[in-house]
């Protein structure tokens, strides 16, 4: 296991452009990050923020003929090349051995026509010649370890005769199949219930210390993303507005976005109405000048709307956020701390 | 688990409507306005033949009796008598039965060979050039009626060009194949529209699956993708599809050996309507319709094959 | 607002903006299908109903001095039949008892076998499963077979062969009325009318049939060609309208015998079928592609 702080994936700039009949859509306009070796990456933000819009263009699953993208994603172990644009070829030996997904919807991700078994074996046997009878071994090992119960015989069951839980499972056993060095997780758990949402990311969480991959996780929900995650990055309207190690973006937001995301997560003690963000995302066609959260944003003043926005480092330890306004927005959240403290 | 649980149930309803069938040709008879006996007989028009027709319908007693003698009859195998033809009815339809079926199967699978390939590639390269000429193709000749585009395949190929003879069944099996290949290319290019455009569907819509990303996710090969996992989803829709249009493909045989002059049962319905030979009609449509029931039994069969999820419902 | 867009590398945004105009091209080639259809059906009706201000020749005048003039020959646009007929006076009012076909059989199957379906598939129970299980024995039978079986019985006539396909073709518009009303019946607005009290009839016709109705009508289009087809079949063979009316395919089936001299008896009237088919098939697609907002 190589150390800790290693990069494994570095995104650079990214933009991924979508044509559509409405105009082009800015899906992903220019996002950067780094994923090191055995870190837990949580990217989180609101549906149609770019984040699975991401992850897809990083593993090359854009349909080609009416996506577009620029930028640079360098897989470190494979050297300095960007793996955007490369060919299918290439993609696909870097695809299941290095990189692997797992999609939101446990129900539409398998092939309805063949049995589990067949599906998982075909991905241990991608990128290994084994035999039949080894792949077969290895697959019903990699169901158990993923907390399938009578794994050998449920081989031979197709993908309607699980229930959503099992089927991610599966899922997480196919993506694990070729030992991958990072695993994108896309909403794993969103559309399971709450129990088995439980479940499925403490194996995630298990398999990641046990093999030491690295793991990008997609979420929406904040509460999920701090509870897993060692670095986080918020995501809005396409940009990175806030990135940081996940103690320090939780408990000392710097972005008006992630700080309104927090406030709107339910308390334990809480009264009276949830605290939601008013308002809805800017259109990724028409994109406005400035501030793309101004609008939405109870800290915005004029010059927000003027403000062309880069990321702005903000507290210690490569913390940053996309506003100017950051160290306001610090002293405020002190204050509150402070007062709620005090009312105690 | 039984791909085939459902098998039992269908069954049952494969034998309950063959007697709506039988019910349906036995009233079909009695749709002719006055007197059947005469309608029957026609020009061999004597008394004692009336009374006899009279009797062997039984058209002076109640109507379940009559239906009864009708399937005691249909049960020996016995379909009427060819007043006409002046022979069983039974023996006149078994002598047109096989080139009926072997241009049946022969259009059938020539539409297969026609369409799959290219309703797969249609979808897989929409508003590609195999797509947008395939569509303006078969838009085409879906409006062509069946016996029309035979006049002019013929026109072409055995008129101008002497490559094909122009009627006939042949001798032999690859006799057959020469003599037949117009009259199936005809049938096969009215059913390969719809063949073609089910597959493309198919195919546009397995490629936005979500379980298509999984595969790829992988990192297996392309080529592995499209076939066990598009293809192999894609073409269940066309299973349906073709199973249905069977349907229309028989009633495109009876125009198709007119225009062909194939010595087949359709020939035989259309002329036995202008002979007045009534049982031969009933006979030849009672017959279609066995056919037409054992195609869509074969066709769910297959679904269940190849869909484990088919086989599982209970019924149809 | 804001004042001005976001700058971006304005390369990659040329590229993608080509790439987005030209989905917007597809749009526009679709609505395009669907007008070239309805002119196409335009002129086919027109040509029908005014082919007495466009030909002057009569197509039962029997003129046995030129029989089987090729085309361009004057006088004959089209040339003439083996009795001196003008081929194009006999296309023409022949589009007329096709195109009545089309129109007629095709419009009281639509409603007929929409209504059927619709009441068995809101009523539900005993009526549902009695008018569908005749439904499916409809469907066991060769469709043409069953035509030309019924009217062997009634004797060929015009009238007949309405009855004919009356008779059979209201199966298809039930079969998929009723799976359509099947599914409508658990929407929210179905379950929302029901709640307000509303009548069954008005919910049926004012709620289910209007969002549902779009299904039935393209899928009549290809019928319509179907029933065009027919009703040439059956000329075809003999068994449709009678002689001495024309109609297109009892024209083919008489030129069939002069194929290997007179090519254009056989070809021209099935030219004109292939038109209007064309026509309809046109419209049903464009239909199609409107009324459910394309394929991305």
């Amino acid at each position: 296991m190589s150390a800790l702080g290693t990069p494994l994936l570095t995104v650079r700039d990214l933009h991924t452009y979508l044509a559509t009949v409405q105009g082009v859509v800015r899906a992903v306009d220019g996002v950067s990050f780094t994923v090191h070796e055995a870190e837990v990456l949580g990217i989180v933000g609101e549906s149609g923020c770019g984040k699975t819009v991401t992850c897809r263009t990083i593993m090359g699953l854009m349909p080609a003929r009416s996506v577009h993208t620029e930028g640079e994603v360098i897989y470190h172990p494979r050297g300095e090349g960007s793996l955007l644009g490369a060919s299918e070829d290439v993609m696909r030996t870097v695809r299941g051995a290095h990189l692997a997904m797992i999609f939101q919807d446990p129900m539409t991700a398998l092939n309805p026509v063949l049995n589990i078994g067949d599906q998982l074996i075909e991905a241990v046997r991608a990128h290994d010649r084994c035999s039949a009878a080894e792949a077969r071994t290895r697959a019903i090992s990699l169901l158990d370890r993923v907390g399938i119960p009578a794994a050998s015989r449920r081989m031979r069951d197709y993908p309607f005769q699980f229930s959503g839980g099992m089927l991610q499972r599966a899922l997480i056993a196919i993506a694990l199949a070729s030992s991958p060095r990072l695993l994108l997780a896309d909403e794993p758990t969103t559309s399971l219930d709450v129990i088995i949402q439980d479940q499925i990311l403490c194996l995630l969480l298990e398999l990641q210390r046990d093999t030491g991959m690295s793991m990008i996780l997609v979420s929406h929900d904040l509460a999920v993303i701090s509870e897993m995650c060692d670095k986080i990055i918020v995501m809005y309207a396409g940009q990175v507005v806030e990135e940081g190690t996940a103690a320090d973006v939780i408990s000392a937001p710097r972005h008006p976005y992630t700080h309104a995301l927090l406030e709107a997560l339910p308390q334990a003690e809480q009264r009276g109405q949830l605290r939601n963000i008013s308002g809805s995302p800017p259109s990724l066609i028409n994109v406005p000048g400035g501030c793309r959260f101004a609008p939405r944003c109870q800290f915005a003043t004029p010059e927000c709307l003027n403000w062309e926005t880069t990321l702005v480092a903000a507290g210690e330890r490569d913390h940053a956020a996309r506003c100017w306004r950051h160290q306001e927005i610090a002293e405020g959240q002190e204050a509150w701390q402070r007062s709620d403290s005090a009312s105690a | 688990m039984n791909r085939f649980g459902m098998l039992p149930r269908r069954l049952l309803h494969t034998v309950i409507v063959l007697f709506g069938i039988t019910l349906v040709t036995f009233f079909l008879l009695r749709l002719i306005p006055g007197d059947p006996a005469l309608a029957i007989l026609g020009s061999s028009y004597t008394h004692t033949r009336a009374v006899a027709i009279d009797n062997f319908l039984g058209l002076n007693k109640p109507i379940w009796t009559q239906y009864g003698q009708y399937m005691d009859r249909l049960f020996h195998g016995n379909l009427g008598f060819s007043f006409f033809y002046d022979e069983s009815a039974t023996v006149v339809i078994r002598q047109h039965i096989a080139p009926t079926v072997f241009l049946v199967i022969y259009s059938a699978v020539l539409a297969a060979i026609i369409s799959m390939p290219i309703g797969f590639i249609s979808g897989l390269r929409r508003g590609g050039a195999v797509d947008q000429s395939s569509r303006v193709f078969f838009t085409l000749s879906f409006a062509m009626p069946a016996f029309w585009l035979g006049i002019i395949l013929i026109l072409i190929f055995s008129v101008k060009l002497p490559v094909f003879p122009i009627s006939g069944f042949g001798s032999g099996f690859v006799g057959h194949l020469y003599y037949l290949f117009l009259p199936a290319l005809t049938i096969s290019l009215g059913f390969s529209t719809v063949l073609v455009r089910s597959l493309r569907a198919a195919t546009i819509a397995t490629l936005q699956a979500e379980f298509i990303d999984t595969a790829r996710m992988k990192g297996i090969r392309w080529r592995r993708v499209l076939w066990r996992h598009v293809f192999r989803n894609s073409v269940l829709a066309v299973v349906a599809v073709y199973g249905v249009n069977l349907a229309y493909l028989i009633g495109g045989t009876v125009l198709v050996e007119n225009v062909f002059s194939l010595p087949g049962l359709g020939s035989l319905l259309v002329s036995s309507v202008s002979d007045r030979d009534y049982p031969v009609v009933q006979g030849v449509t009672l017959l279609f319709a066995v056919l037409i029931v054992l195609i869509n039994l074969f066709t769910d069969l297959a679904q269940a094959a190849l869909d484990p999820r088919v086989g599982q419902e209970i019924g149809t | 607002m804001s004042a001005m867009w976001a700058a971006s590398p304005s390369e990659l945004l040329m590229r993608a903006a080509t790439k987005a105009a030209g989905r917007q091209r597809s749009v526009v080639r679709r609505r395009f299908t669907l007008i070239i259809g309805l002119v196409m059906l335009a002129i086919a009706i027109a040509a029908a109903v005014l082919a007495p201000l466009l030909v002057s020749q009569s197509p039962t005048a029997i003129d046995v001095l030129h029989p089987l003039s090729p085309p361009l020959t004057s006088g004959h646009l089209l040339g003439t039949d083996q009795y001196g007929r003008d081929l194009l006076a006999r296309i023409l009012y022949a589009g007329r008892i096709d195109l009545a076909i089309a129109f007629g059989a095709t419009s009281v199957t639509l409603v007929g076998g929409t209504m059927i379906g619709l009441v068995a598939g809101y009523v539900g129970g005993k009526v549902d499963s009695f008018l569908m299980r005749l439904v499916d024995l409809f469907f066991a039978f060769p469709f043409l077979v069953l035509i030309i079986a019924i009217i062997a019985m009634l004797g060929p006539s015009t009238f007949n062969l309405f009855i004919a396909i009356w008779i059979t073709s209201w199966v298809s518009y039930a079969r998929i009325m009723r799976a359509q009303t099947v599914v409508a019946k658990k929407q929210q607005y179905v379950l929302a009318a029901r709640a307000l009290g509303y009548s069954p009839v008005r919910v049926m016709f004012r709620h289910i049939l209007p969002n549902t109705a779009s299904t039935v009508i393209i899928f009549s289009m290809v019928d319509a060609v179907g029933n065009i087809i027919l009703a040439a079949s059956l000329g075809f063979l003999g068994l449709g309208v009678q002689p001495p009316t024309p109609e297109w395919g009892s024209m083919i089936s008489d030129g069939q015998n002069y194929i290997l001299t007179s090519w254009w008896l056989a070809t021209l009237p099935g030219l004109a079928v292939v038109f209007v088919g064309v026509a309809f098939s046109l419209i049903g697609d464009g239909l199609a592609d409107v009324l459910r907002a394309g394929d991305r």
